[in-house]
Order: structure tokens, then sequence, then C-alpha cells
């Protein structure tokens, strides 16, 4: 069974009078608990094809699924729930609430969740402990470095025990050396949390390191490479 | 985290636009309270004034107050120790009053006809003891201005008049009434007139000077302060009597302290009414507190239309009676609500743009907020939450501030003297002592301040998720 159910997708953006197609036609399986990058140059659609799995926007047409539940005629409330319990996101600029230590950020979607106190406390320290900042607790994002940030972003993701997390290009504002722990830690967590991580990425450390990859070009899927499969090619 | 501290985070976030915001509620919320509490202190001393002189409801002869305030004969009450009675061992009634005393009021010409002056007066017979009981009346402890009537333990002649007809009668020197001007010497035609009745260019009527005339020489010498007192009796014919002024008082307002006596109501009543039966023109009832005015208007009513159904008798109460009270009530309501108004219009826009630069600061992680599970109205409850919390530090800073204000107006000795009014009033600001004026306004304020926050918040609320995450 897949994680990720994409059937007939498609979105057009419309800019002034300009409809700028961003996915068209897209027909797509994502396996459950890999690795998976999407691939494609900028303006390929890959962010889109992110959004529209992540459940932040919706498509013109076509059907989403997401761990056997039909999204895309969620209502809003019921997809911000959705959202809380059964995903996680790692974004580029890290976007953790600056007011908020490293704690609360991981604590906030639990709180969402309505998590009891208890409970959200073992699970914020083991996941702060398991990204290696137990000793940075207090320190609110303004006092951690970019790497840092990310790893309390990559616990935030992963606090509600989402089935699938999404990351839109997680370590394009890092250095090579940071951005290259940061994938070893995604990975490392996505073991051991058994959960499916999807990213959009052209950094070639984080294509290496995919289980699956999708190539997608002028929004459409051009290539899928499952691992121990064959390449699948689109016409 | 729960929401009302991350919104108190985000507040502090940016401290310079927070303050700023803060100050310009602070200083709008001190503004309206400290002239809310002036007016309040303005509007508590004229109801006490006017509860002071006369009470708080008034049974009068029917259509007394509106035709008949000229006219004690055709409109005076009879048999008021009866009523007077009957009001004060009622079950309903006697818990609430204070006072129940009669009132006769009349006009008259008052006359210092050694000097060759007379003046009309409005005077009033009053029971002295039950009236100086009335002046005790503060139930807002306000600054007393009203002294006890000097009437008590005087002979019935004696009367007290105003200190702007003591003036009129050139009574200033044996009244010791300062800031008086010696009129200049009487005009040859006046002064002959004084001595001589009937003379064809006198400045007074012919018969009234025969009359003074009379008095004058059937009475022993008379004394410095003594006056004469003319009014028209029950039959409309002109009645004198002789009355010593006791004391010259400065009633405050001019047009009424030109006219001021006030005199035993026993001798009023042989003035008035000779020999026959006396009556009164009003009995006055001061109440414990003005808001029994409805239930003891009700129950007078009621007592009214029964045992005393033989001569028709109508309550006016002490807003009626003094119209004046009740335009100054308006006109302090209507300057407040202006200056709440404008206020409150700066401070909904203050408070606006604050949250409306927060949103556009922070579009990012609303959509972050959004992208994490969030619900639209979390958001809109994140801003509208820091829009209350403005309000009420703005509110419960205000009224810190509007208090100290008030303490150091009150402690300053800063005086003022109403239009139309002869002394200067102190300054009071009353805050404290009107409850309905603090928390109401603080209450407008926070009110004011979750307004203004409602279409940021609302704006931040309706933001799609991948436009705010994009937002640069």
């Amino acid at each position: 069974m897949s994680i990720v159910q994409l059937k007939r997708v498609a979105k057009t953006y419309h800019l002034d009078s300009v409809n700028v197609p961003a996915l068209r036609d897209i027909n797509l399986e994502i396996r459950p608990q890999r690795f998976t990058v999407i691939s494609g140059a900028s303006g390929s659609g890959k962010t889109t094809l992110l959004n529209l799995i992540g459940c932040i926007d919706r498509p013109d047409s076509g059907e989403i699924v997401i761990a056997g539940q039909a999204v895309n005629t969620m209502s809003d409330n019921a997809l911000s729930d959705y959202r809380c319990k059964h995903l996680g996101f790692i974004f580029q600029n890290f976007n953790l609430l600056p007011v908020l230590n490293a704690y609360e950020n991981v604590e906030y979607p639990l709180i969402l969740a309505k998590v009891p106190a208890a409970q959200r406390k073992r699970r914020v320290l083991a996941l702060l402990d398991a990204v290696g900042l137990a000793d940075r607790v207090k320190n609110r994002p303004g006092q951690l470095s970019g790497g840092q940030r990310q790893r309390v972003a990559i616990a935030r993701a992963l606090a509600p025990s989402p089935e699938l997390v999404l990351a839109d290009e997680p370590t394009a504002n890092l250095d090579s050396q940071t951005g290259k722990e940061i994938i070893a830690l995604m990975r490392k967590m996505q073991r051991e949390h058994a959960v499916s991580f999807v990213f959009s990425s052209h950094d070639p450390q984080v294509m290496a390191e995919a289980d699956d990859g999708i190539v997608i070009r002028d929004g459409r899927v051009m290539s899928v490479q499952r691992q121990g499969e064959p390449l699948e090619v689109s016409q | 985290m729960n929401a009302v501290l991350l919104a108190l985070r985000n507040l502090l976030r940016n401290r310079r636009r927070s303050l700023a915001t803060l100050l310009a509620m602070i200083i709008g919320l001190s503004a309206v309270l400290v002239f809310g509490g002036y007016a309040s202190n303005v509007v508590h001393g004229l109801e006490t004034a006017v509860v002071k002189r006369s009470g708080h409801l008034e049974i009068q002869r029917q259509g007394y107050f509106r035709d008949g305030s000229d006219n004690p004969t055709s409109y005076g009450i009879a048999h008021y120790q009866r009523i007077i009675d009957r009001v004060k061992n009622d079950p309903v009634l006697r818990p609430m009053l204070v006072v129940v005393t009669p009132t006769l009021e009349f006009g008259g010409i008052a006359g210092n006809f050694a000097a060759g002056v007379s003046r009309s007066v409005a005077a009033t017979g009053v029971d002295v003891n039950e009236r100086n009981r009335m002046f005790l009346w503060n139930d807002y402890d306000e600054i007393n201005y009203a002294n006890p009537l000097a009437l008590a333990g005087t002979p019935d002649d004696s009367v007290i008049i105003g200190s702007g007809v003591a003036r009129k009668l050139q009574l200033c020197g044996p009244l010791k009434v300062s800031d008086c001007v010696q009129p200049p010497g009487p005009a040859p035609e006046r002064a002959a007139s004084a001595s001589s009745i009937g003379s064809a260019a006198s400045a007074e009527p012919d018969d009234l000077l025969r009359l003074s005339d009379q008095e004058r020489t059937s009475e022993p010498p008379k004394r410095e302060t003594q006056i004469e007192l003319l009014a028209a009796n029950t039959r409309g014919a002109p009645n004198v009597i002789n009355v010593n002024v006791v004391a010259a008082d400065n009633v405050g307002v001019k047009e009424w302290d030109d006219v001021y006596l006030v005199m035993h109501l026993k001798e009023a009543q042989r003035l008035i009414y000779g020999s026959g039966p006396p009556q009164v023109t009003a009995i006055m009832l001061q109440l414990k507190h003005t808001s029994q005015v409805p239930v003891a208007r009700a129950r007078l009513e009621a007592l009214l239309k029964g045992p005393f159904a033989d001569q028709p008798l109508e309550l006016q109460d002490y807003d009626t009676l003094n119209p004046m009270y009740r335009q100054s009530v308006n006109f302090m309501a209507s300057i407040f609500s202006f200056i709440a108004v404008l206020i409150g219009v700066i401070v909904l826009f203050t408070v606006g743009n604050t949250m409306s630069t927060a949103v556009a600061e922070r579009t990012v992680e609303i959509g972050t907020l959004r992208a994490i599970g969030l619900r639209r109205s979390g958001i809109r409850a994140l801003f509208m939450i820091e829009g209350i919390l403005l309000g009420m530090a703005g509110a419960v800073l205000g009224a810190l501030c509007a208090l100290v204000v008030a303490f150091l107006i009150n402690h300053s000795g800063l005086t003022w003297t109403p239009p139309g009014y002869i002394y200067a009033y102190l300054v009071q600001i009353s805050i404290l002592q009107d409850l309905p004026l603090l928390f109401g306004s603080a209450a407008g304020l926070v009110l004011v301040a979750a307004l203004s926050a409602w279409w940021p918040a609302g704006r931040a609320a309706g933001m799609d998720i991948v436009d705010a995450l994009r937002h640069a």
C-alpha cells in the first residue's frame, strides 16, 4: 500500500491574467517508510507537488490519498487537524517560532494535537535528545546555529508521530557539512520512527541518500526510480 | 505554551512598538478617566447641592410648579401636618426618609425704607431645624459648601438674606458683607420722597411708603438690621411685617443671591395667611439615597390618592424641580461622550495599525502555524488575544495613571468658578468614587482594542498557507 497516491492531479496558478500550469495530470504513488526525493529544476513543480501532498494546497482536479485517506475533499478545519496529527513539515528556512525556545517549538504541535502534558514532556525531551539538542532545550532559535535550528525543526516534525514528513529543500540554507549531518539525522530518524520522508531537493547529497527518486519537469513526472525496482520513465 | 502566553511573548517581541501603542492607550484612558472623574464630581456636587436645598421629592398642589409658584394662596396645601405625619409613619417610606419638612415660598418686596431702598425677593419660610438637618445630606462625601441656616434659636421675626440682597438694601455694614461699594448719594427727589410721602416724584408707590411710614411711627426705633417685608396676603392685599436680618449668606449663584430670603415658617405663614389656617406650598422629602426616589415616588403616589384626595396634589422630583441640574448633567455627559469617542477612535487606529504591522511581519509564521495544524480560528484567536492583552495592559496602566493624576489634582488646591457662580470650588476628580466610570472606561478600552485587532486577525486567519510560506 502506498503512503501517497495522486490520481490525475492538476494544478494551475492564476497570475494576474496569465494561467501558469504547475502540475499536469500527475499520477504517482509513494511507498511508505521510505526516503523519497522529488527532484527537478526550479519551476518544475516539485514544491507545488510537495504542497499538495502536504495538504497545504488543493489541486484543481484529481484525487490525493494520504495514508489511505482522501484529503482533497476535506474541509479546511479537517485538513488542519489532519496535518496536525498525520503530517510533519521541515522547511528550507527552518520556520521555527522565534518567541518559543527549542522545547516549546517541538511541544507546540503536540499541544495542538491535545497530547497530555506529561506525555508531551517525555516525547519532546526524547526527540530533542535524539537530534542532539538535549542541552539546548531552553535556547530560542536566535541562540541556535542553522544546523541546530534544522534539528529542532526535525524534532518538531516528528513530534506528533506522523505517518509522513515533508521537507522542502531542507539543506538549501546549510553549508555542505551541516547539510550532510542533517541528511544523516533525517535518515536515522526516518528509520527509527518508521516514518515516510518526502523531500523536494536538487541537492545531490539528498538525492544520493534517497530510497526512491521522482524526477519532475514542466509539471509532469518524468521518471520514478524505486529502490530495487526498474526505472519508470513517463512517455 | 498556551495561546495567551504565546500572544504575550509576541507582544514583547517588538517592545518599542508595543510600548508606543500602550502609551497611546494609557494617555487616552487617563484623559477619559480624569475628565470623567471631574464630571462625576461636578454632577455629584450639583446633586448634593440640590438635595440639600430642596430634597428629593416635593409634594405640591397640582399645577403649582408650572403655574402657581408666585401664588401661595391659591396653591397652598391645607392640613399639611396630616400629610407629613402620614408620610413619616408609612412603613414603606419610613426607612428611606431623612427629613420631611414643610416649606412656604412666595415673592415679596424687602425694603430698607430708612435708606430709601427696596427690592423684590424670593422668600422661603422654613422649619429651621429640619432644614438644617437637610444640609447634612452628603451621600457622595462631597466637600461641603453649604453652611447651616443661622436662624436656629432665633426669634420668629429673624431672616437671612443673600449677600446680593444685603448690598441692594445697603446693609453691608451691619451684616459685615465684604466687597460692598458705597452707593452714590440719593437723588434729591428720592431723598425727598423718603421723608415726604405722596410726593409726585417718589420712586416708590405711595401706598407702600405710607404703610412703611405707619409701621415706622408705630414701633420702637428700628435696629440697623431691621427691614420691612411686604407680600400679598390671601385676599390679595399687601401685608407688611418688620423682620430682623440676622445674617447675609453668599448663596453661590448671583441671580439667586440677589433675591434670597429665608425666614421662619410661622412668620411667613403669618405674613401670607394672617390669622387664617396656615398652609405651605410644598412638603419636601429628603431620602437617604437618590436611588430610592422611584420606590418612594411610587409609594407616595399611592398614598396621596387615598385619604388626601380632597385636595389635588402632585409629586415633583429634584430632577424636575431643578432643570439646570439635568441640563448640567447632560452637558457633562455630552462632553464626556465626545472625548471618549475621540480617544476611542485614536486607540482603534493605533492598535489596528500595530496589529496590521504584526500580521505583515509574521506572515511566514502564520503560514508555518497553519501548516503544522493550527486552524484559521486559532490564528484569529492568537491576534485577537494580542489585541485584548494590549487593551488590558492599557486599561490597568491607564487607570493607575489616571488615579495618580487625580490624586495630584485633588491635592493641588486648584479651584474654578462655575458659570454663574460667585465663589470658586476646589477642582476634585472622583474616579474611585465612580466605579461604573472606572470599570466602564477600562472595559471600553479593552473592547476597542479587541475591535481594532478584529480586522487584522481576520486577515491573518484568511491567509493562504502557500502564499504565507512564500512571503519574503
